[in-house]
Parts: C-alpha cells; sequence; structure tokens
C-alpha cells in the first residue's frame, strides 16, 4: 500500500482571497487542514521606527496608513495617547466631531469588510452595493480633510478645521451625464452635516439591502455557519477583542466600558453573538451598521446646536490661525517652533486604547522629554486575530480559510505596520 | 478609577511583596516591574487571583533603552549649530563601544494586560539582566495572544523567550539579519536590493543613500510639566 502524507499547500502572497498580502502555508490531509501558519510581514514598512526619528505631528498621516479602510479610527488611538501624556483635552465640539467620524469611518470599515467578505464566499452584488455608500461617506472625509482616504484630520488638542458649511457638488465631466449630476448633487445643496443626516436617513434602508441579500441566504449560510467557532475562553486567550469577541458573546465595548471622546454622552447598544461562529460575527457586525447610524444622527443633532472651538488654545502645542500669524509676533514664534522642532512631550510613557472597527487599536508611548518618541507601539487589532488563524482553520475545509479571513477582517496595513 | 487602582496596588504590592521591583500609578495607568525571574509566578498571580483576574493580554512588546535620554541639539548651549550630530555610524568597532559603554540594562519586555471582569487594565515591565544576549520567560502557555508578540519583540529587538514554541522571524523577510528596532540599526536599514540585469536575479547590496536627520531630537526641560510634577510630588507629600 502506498503511504499517505499530509501535503502543504502555499496559499497567497497574491491570492485575491488573501485581503491583500497574506502567504498561508498550509499543511493538509486531503481537504482538510491540520495546521495553518500564516506568513506575515510582506507590508512591514516599519511605522514604528518611523515615528521615532520625527516629531509628534509628523506621525499622525502614518496612522491613517496602519488600517487604511478606518483611517480616522487609528488617528483618534494616537492623537488620545498623545493628549494624555500632554494633559490636555480637546474641546468639546472636536470631541463630537471625532465621534462622529469614528462612527463614520466604522461604517466605511465595515462596508469594505462586508463587500470583501461576500465577494470571497462568492457573492459579487455585495461589492458594487457597499462601494455605492462608501462613496458617500468618503465624500465627506474629503469635504473635511481634502482626502478621501489618508485624512490626518486629528490632531492633538482637537481636529485640524471646523466641519464645512458647504459641502462641494460634482462637476460636469466626461464620466458623468446631466441627469447623473442632478441626482448626485440633489442631496449636496446644503452643509456637510446636511449631506451626513441625509445619509444617515437612507442607511438603514441599505442595510435592510444587504441583509435581504445575505442573511437568509442559503448559500451565505452555508458557508458561514459554524465555521471558526470560538469560545468565549479562547477568544479571550486569543486576545480577540472586537467584533471577533463579541460574536463569541462577550459583552465588551471599549466605547461603553472605558469610554473615550463622547461616547458617554450619546446612546447605543452593544451587540453580541451567542455561538461565535462566523455568521455570528456578521450578524453583530451588520448591527453595528445600525448603531453607528444611530451614533451619527446624535452628533449630527449636537453639532447642529451647538458652535464652538475645535482646537486647544494652547499655542505650544496646537497651531496658531494663520490670520493671527500676519500680524502677531507670539503667534508667528508659536507657528515657527511647531512647524521646525514640534513640541516635547513629558517623560513618561502612556497606553491610549480605542474601540477601533476591528477591535482594540492601542499606542504604547515611551517619551524621554523629547520632541520625537522614544518608542511607539502600535497594538493593532489585526496582528492578534491573524495569529488566531491556525487554531480557527483547524478541521476545516480549504474553501473556509477564506471565510475565516474574511470573517477576522484582516487588512495588512496594520497587521505588518 | 484612580480610587480602584489604589486599592489593586495595594492589593498587588501586599501580594508580590519582595518580587516588587517597583510600582507606580501615572496618568492613571499602574506600571509594576518584576525581574525577569519572577515573571512567571508573577503573571500566573495576575492572571489567577480573584480581584486581579487578567484574563487578557492586550499587547506585549520590547523596548531598547540604548539611546533613552540623548539628544541631537544641545539647547543649553550658548551658540546656535545645524543640531545634527551623526546619528549612525557604519563602523562596526563603534557600535561594539556603545554597547560597553551603556550602563544599566538594556532591553526592556512591556505587557499590556487587561481583565474584562473588573475593568482594569495593567503594566508589567520586566528588565533582561544580560544586555548581550537578553533573556526572558515566554508567557505563552499563561496567555495564548502572547505567541506573535513575543515572536514580534524576538524579530525587532532581539529579545530571547525562553519556553517559547516557535520562536520565528515574524516581519523581517526571510533570511534578514540583524534587528530592526534596536537603537543602534540605522533607520535607512543595511542593504537595499535591485534586479540585476547580468545575473538575471534580485541582488542585495549596501545601503547608497546616506541618514540625515530633519528635525533634530531635542529634549528641552518645559516649565509647565516641570511645574505639574513639583504640584503632584508635592500633594503626594501631604498626603
Amino acid at each position: 500500500m502506498p503511504e499517505i502524507r499530509n501535503f502543504t499547500l502555499n496559499f497567497g502572497p497574491a491570492h485575491p482571497a488573501a485581503h491583500g498580502v497574506l502567504r498561508l502555508v498550509l499543511e493538509m490531509d486531503g481537504e482538510v487542514i491540520q495546521r495553518a501558519d500564516p506568513h506575515i510581514g510582506l507590508l512591514h514598512r516599519g511605522t514604528e521606527k518611523l515615528a521615532e526619528s520625527k516629531p509628534y505631528n509628523q506621525s499622525i498621516g502614518y496612522m491613517d496608513r496602519l488600517d487604511y479602510v478606518s483611517m480616522m479610527c487609528n488617528e483618534h488611538g494616537y492623537v488620545l495617547a498623545l493628549e494624555k501624556m500632554l494633559g490636555i483635552e480637546a474641546p468639546i465640539r472636536a470631541q463630537y466631531i471625532r465621534t462622529m467620524f469614528d462612527e463614520i469611518t466604522r461604517i466605511l470599515n465595515h462596508l469594505l469588510w462586508i463587500g470583501a467578505h461576500a465577494l470571497d464566499v462568492g457573492a459579487m452584488t455585495m461589492f458594487l452595493y457597499a462601494f455605492r455608500e462608501r462613496e458617500d461617506l468618503m465624500d465627506v472625509y474629503e469635504a473635511v480633510s481634502g482626502a478621501r482616504l489618508h485624512a490626518t484630520y486629528y490632531r492633538p488638542g482637537g481636529v485640524y478645521r471646523d466641519l464645512p458649511d458647504v459641502m462641494p457638488l460634482h462637476e460636469k465631466s466626461r464620466w458623468h451625464s446631466d441627469a447623473d449630476i442632478e441626482r448626485l448633487n440633489q442631496t449636496r445643496g446644503g452643509t456637510v452635516l446636511d449631506f451626513i443626516e441625509d445619509f444617515t436617513n437612507r442607511f438603514p434602508k441599505c442595510v435592510d439591502e444587504y441583509e435581504t441579500l445575505l442573511t437568509d441566504n442559503r448559500i451565505w449560510k452555508q458557508r458561514l455557519v459554524d465555521i471558526g467557532i470560538v469560545s468565549p475562553e479562547r477568544a479571550l486567550q486569543l486576545g480577540l477583542t472586537g467584533a471577533m469577541l463579541r460574536g463569541s458573546g462577550v459583552e465588551w465595548d471599549l466605547r461603553k466600558k472605558q469610554p473615550y471622546a463622547m461616547y458617554d454622552q450619546v446612546d447605543f447598544d452593544i451587540p453580541v453573538g451567542k455561538n461565535g461562529d462566523s455568521y455570528d460575527r456578521y450578524l453583530v457586525r451588520i448591527e453595528e451598521f445600525r448603531q453607528s447610524n444611530r451614533i451619527i444622527k446624535q452628533c449630527v443633532d449636537w453639532l447642529r446646536k451647538n458652535p464652538g472651538p475645535v482646537m486647544h488654545p494652547d499655542h505650544k502645542i496646537t497651531p496658531p490661525k494663520r490670520e493671527e500669524m500676519k500680524g502677531d509676533m507670539e503667534a508667528l514664534i508659536h507657528h515657527f517652533k511647531l512647524a521646525t522642532e514640534g513640541y516635547c512631550l513629558p517623560e513618561g510613557e502612556a497606553y491610549a486604547a480605542i474601540e477601533h472597527p476591528k477591535g482594540e487599536f492601542g499606542c504604547y508611548i515611551i517619551s524621554d522629554g523629547a520632541n520625537k518618541p522614544y518608542r511607539l507601539k502600535i497594538r493593532a487589532p489585526g496582528f492578534a486575530h491573524m495569529s488566531a488563524m491556525d487554531e480557527l482553520t483547524k478541521g476545516h475545509m480549504l474553501a473556509d480559510v477564506v471565510t475565516v479571513i474574511g470573517t477576522m477582517d484582516i487588512v495588512f496595513g496594520e497587521v505588518d505596520r | 478609577m484612580t480610587e480602584a487602582l489604589r486599592t489593586l496596588e495595594t492589593h498587588i504590592t501586599k501580594s508580590l511583596s519582595e518580587k516588587l521591583i517597583s510600582s507606580k500609578i501615572e496618568i492613571n495607568e499602574l506600571t509594576i516591574e518584576v525581574a525577569p525571574v519572577d515573571l512567571l509566578s508573577t503573571v500566573i498571580f495576575l492572571r489567577d487571583d480573584e480581584s486581579c483576574c487578567f484574563e487578557q493580554l492586550i499587547d506585549l512588546c520590547g523596548v531598547d533603552y540604548l539611546a533613552y535620554g540623548e539628544s541631537e541639539w544641545d539647547v543649553d548651549a550658548s551658540s546656535f549649530s545645524r543640531g545634527v550630530k551623526r546619528e549612525f555610524s557604519f563602523d562596526d568597532s563603534e557600535l561594539d563601544e556603545m554597547d560597553v559603554e551603556f550602563e544599566g540594562k538594556r532591553f526592556a519586555s512591556v505587557i499590556h494586560l487587561l481583565s474584562i471582569k473588573h475593568n482594569h487594565r495593567i503594566r508589567l515591565k520586566t528588565y533582561c539582566d544580560d544586555n548581550e544576549f537578553p533573556v526572558v520567560d515566554s508567557v505563552t502557555d499563561i496567555w495564548n495572544s502572547a505567541n506573535w508578540f513575543e515572536r514580534e519583540a524576538f524579530d525587532l529587538l532581539g529579545i530571547m523567550y525562553s519556553g517559547h514554541p516557535d520562536l520565528r522571524r515574524i516581519l523581517t523577510d526571510y533570511g534578514f539579519s540583524g534587528h530592526p528596532f534596536r537603537k543602534d540599526f540605522p533607520l535607512i536599514g543595511q542593504v537595499e536590493m535591485r534586479y540585476d540585469e547580468e545575473q538575471q536575479r534580485v541582488v542585495y547590496e549596501p545601503v547608497s543613500i546616506e541618514p540625515r536627520v530633519l528635525v533634530p531630537r531635542v529634549i528641552r526641560d518645559d516649565l509647565r510639566f516641570t511645574a505639574a510634577k513639583e504640584n503632584k510630588t508635592k500633594t503626594e507629600a501631604e498626603e
């Protein structure tokens, strides 16, 4: 009789379902996975080392490029750590803006997740649906920061600028007919807040659409139910956070338990799963869509009624207004010092964590009193999730690997840093 | 929050007694330090004790203290300079000298723990005894999530975790040499690669770019922070 042996299969790094640059070495017994060994680091840029060579503010842009589908949430984690060390707090309006943009970012992230996840499993349409809404939200990003993806909008002490009064309109071009332009600009006549409010009014309908496509879909359920089950105890052991932890039935959300920004002022619920399988995690994230939408609505209401400053007034840390610099010597000096040297943090260390769309995103900063961090450690949720890959896929079929990668919501920008 | 942290600190101080090298609460964060020999017993206590109950290891990272407190610009000097000292040297003998010069413990392994039950966090620091060959016990058996974090600290800083089941490099390239997050590793790296037409393959060469510093590293005694610190010690002394 011939000897039957396991064989190893190389998955990625250029596999479309590998969500970027994941190389998985799978040890297979027939079609069943015995061991999965993820090789990561193909996107390693040394963000932490780069940050050590730059003044604090210049690293905010690097944070966008970590998890490049939830940009502002990464910035929030970093900026919070800085504010903690400096002992300052952003003005309330800035904190509401941050809360709102964190939730916009959460929707952006989950939209990409649901699109890519469904596409991996075999539902092409979801991707197109998800990008329809993503487009609107990225326009909001662009309106406030000038960039659709890498916003660098949050700054220590507040946000870069207040919400603009006008939402930019689409212009006529070769790609859009007049009818198109009219339809696109219909909701863009007012302020940015008007546009966001309009979005929150139509978004629940969109989530319903996703659900009609997926929730009771026979194929979707066959591919997701009972795949990658994690018990609550194992989830804690493996360091899973965010929806991965809540899917296993652990009610843990930093927005509620260790509130930051304005999360203790807004109403929302934490959805939890029951079985800890991929399908439950899907349901959790779908509910998070609706809850985020609810939070955005409340923030819009508050922001309409309460104008105010969005930057901390201490110009040792935040740059003065451009107009002031024209006539005020002190403002000019402040700007010069900030641009050429930055600001120094007191000696010490701090860890600040936020509830990132993917889980707990934390920044650990050690400062020796200089204008650059001595050591910056970024705790990326995806890194811990990826390390659980072996356990989640063991005993499953090859095709389920794709489902597990999808359900973990992996983005390599943050895993490899 | 602070009250609860204080209670936790006294509880830990009492239970660990002489194992504890130091403990402090700063910016609402509790940091404790133990020696590498006591690490395993400490983490088991932190996980299993009823009022600690740290079920989750959130983060583990290594720190290299080689250049701690060094600045590139002497702010006390009376004249102005470009302020940029050359940071790195490619001469190996100089690097060795740097190691010899360094006094104290160079490498630390820092663990961040979270208790979901009690909703509190703690930071646990361990300084490795040997600067040449830093070793710490692995905590992978206590929290499985430590596995990759320890591999990362090994890869980037060269800290060895004894008892780790699979201590391989994780983030750097296959065949990479050196530990890039060490402070004596140049920011620009040591090798660059390009495709060689003649040999028809990718070749590695020493880096051709020069290291440069755009904004010098400056340490200033900011009066606001000094004042805040003095106030704090004053109130603490009064207490």
